[in-house]
């Protein structure tokens, strides 16, 4: 299935160079905006929308939670500047077409990503849980349970994950941390999505730069 | 690192944590009396343990002089005495505070003044734990990964009235058995359980809230973050009653409401949706098959 790019300025998904890029054609059943406005087309099989922090709601409106459509959000992991991850969250409403969902996850499965389907949600999937882990992992620094480095070993030896919580938070950046925490909180209203003192402390010290 | 302690007994060393670490003491050769209080599960353990180092025999990870040498340093009893001329004791019985206290209480009355007292725990404080004996500051958390013969990390915690000595006593010891300390301070979940059980708490109550499927939030965060496992995935392994408890545990003292049980929790533990070791979790199990959500 053959799909159109209509996009301005950078993706956060797919920089430039991207083989997804180079994959589009001028016509297809499928409509992917990166960047662009969100413009309705029944016509097609399924119209995606890039997506940052924001709700797909937002570029569609909603409808007490009737809301669907042909429409799509998406958008590729990415931690802070990091390379972006091979997946892609795919967010759909409530009446969302199962035809736009089978649509969109095959062509982004062809192109070898991983698809995982979230509710439109802020945060979708990873965000809404790795943000208050990182959080937690900031007091804990804080407060003197254990030292950064002990915290990441502890995480890498006890949990098998590539890397700990601390040194993801560097690698992403604390002030990127600040900025999708606060977007979380915003939104939640939680206190486990309060930006940490020490990603608001990097956050102020950007602003004043 | 080198270290004084040459004789290390472990209480509870029939179940699988206990036999786990005993596996560890043994295998770097220190004499190691085992101490349960069933015969039977310490001769179940010494079986699994000759068939573990069997395996690694094969597996061209120790010597068979070497396997040899470890089934020989273990020693079994199901009498408390046995532990009487101990370096070190470490105990590994069931998560239970009043439980634990009493076992430091009576090994007080047995062991060698100098003898270092570690406990396993998870997530009960070490210093509640010491206060159940008269030997407080030589009282020392030594929390092993499950399963302990193949994780190296242990979390070390020394407990309010635990000498600087002890605690570097201990330390020493796990570096002799080949194991890789790390500190953290006496407080809920120390460092390990403090994030993982709030994290899959969350995951639970996003699949709860209708944010994703199972399979598309375990997909999402192994994709995403390079997670070996999923939380779900790592929950059906774990056990959800397992979870519970922890929740019950950390809760009541930490009133963080991430480490609160989540609903769908308690009704699948209540439903008997307990996850592997019941066929039926987030999956379904069938012969050992996962099958998607």
């Amino acid at each position: 299935m053959g799909y159109v790019i209509k996009k301005q300025g950078e993706s956060r998904s797919f920089p430039e160079g991207e083989a997804f890029l180079e994959g589009a054609s001028s016509e297809g059943d499928i409509v992917l905006h990166l960047g662009t406005p969100f413009e309705p087309d029944a016509g097609k099989t399924a119209v995606l929308v890039e997506l940052e922090m924001e709700c797909l709601g937002v570029h569609t409106g909603e409808n007490a939670g009737l809301e669907g459509s042909n429409a799509l959000g998406f958008a590729r992991y990415r931690n802070g500047d990091e390379a972006p991850s091979n997946l892609i969250e795919l967010v759909r409403q409530p009446a969302t077409d199962d035809s736009a969902i089978a649509a969109a996850r095959a062509i982004f499965e062809a192109a070898g990503f991983e698809v995982a389907v979230s509710a439109d949600q802020a945060g979708r999937i990873i965000d809404r849980l790795v943000r208050p882990k990182y959080n937690a992992a900031l007091t804990f620094l804080d407060e003197g349970l254990a030292t950064a480095d002990d915290m990441d070993m502890t995480c890498r030896l006890g949990l098998g994950y590539a890397n700990g919580p601390i040194e993801r938070l560097e690698q992403g950046g604390l002030a990127h941390h600040f900025d999708v925490t606060k977007a979380l909180f915003e939104v939640y209203g939680t206190p486990a999505y309060a930006p940490g003192r020490r990603a608001t402390v990097a956050k102020q010290r950007r602003s004043a730069e | 690192m080198s270290t004084n302690i040459q004789k290390v007994g472990v209480c509870g060393a029939g179940g699988t944590m206990g036999a786990g670490i005993a596996i560890v003491a043994s295998r770097a050769g220190f004499e190691t009396a085992c101490f349960d209080t069933s015969m039977e599960v310490l001769d179940r353990a010494r079986g699994q343990t000759e068939g573990f180092l069997g395996k690694s025999v094969d597996r061209g990870k120790m010597a068979a002089a070497e396997r040899d040498a470890a089934l020989a340093g273990l020693s079994a009893s199901t009498d408390m005495d046995a532990l009487a001329d101990c370096d070190l004791v470490i105990e590994a019985v069931f998560e239970d505070l009043g439980v634990k206290r009493e076992l430091l209480g009576a090994l007080d009355g047995i062991c060698k003044p100098e003898a270092l007292f570690a406990s396993n725990t998870s997530t009960l404080s070490i210093t509640e734990i010491a206060a159940g004996c008269d030997r407080q500051d030589r009282v020392v958390g030594m929390h092993f990964c499950l399963p302990a013969q193949l994780m190296k990390l242990i979390e070390m915690s020394p407990g309010v009235n635990t000498s600087d000595e002890a605690f570097a006593d201990a330390w020493a010891w796990t570096e002799a058995a080949g194991q890789q300390p790390v500190t953290t301070q006496d407080k809920p979940g120390f460092i390990l359980n403090a994030l993982l059980v709030p994290f899959n708490n969350d995951a639970i109550r996003a699949v709860e809230a209708g944010v994703a499927s199972p399979t598309d939030i375990d997909k999402a965060i192994k994709a995403g973050l390079n997670y070996k496992m999923g939380p779900l995935e790592l929950l059906d392994l774990v056990g959800l009653d397992t979870q519970m408890l922890l929740c019950e545990a950390f809760y009541p003292v930490t009133l963080d409401p991430r480490a609160s049980a989540p609903p769908l929790l308690r009704r699948m533990v209540a439903a008997g949706h307990l996850g592997h070791k019941t066929g039926r979790g987030f999956y379904t199990y069938d012969d050992n098959a996962m099958f998607g959500g």
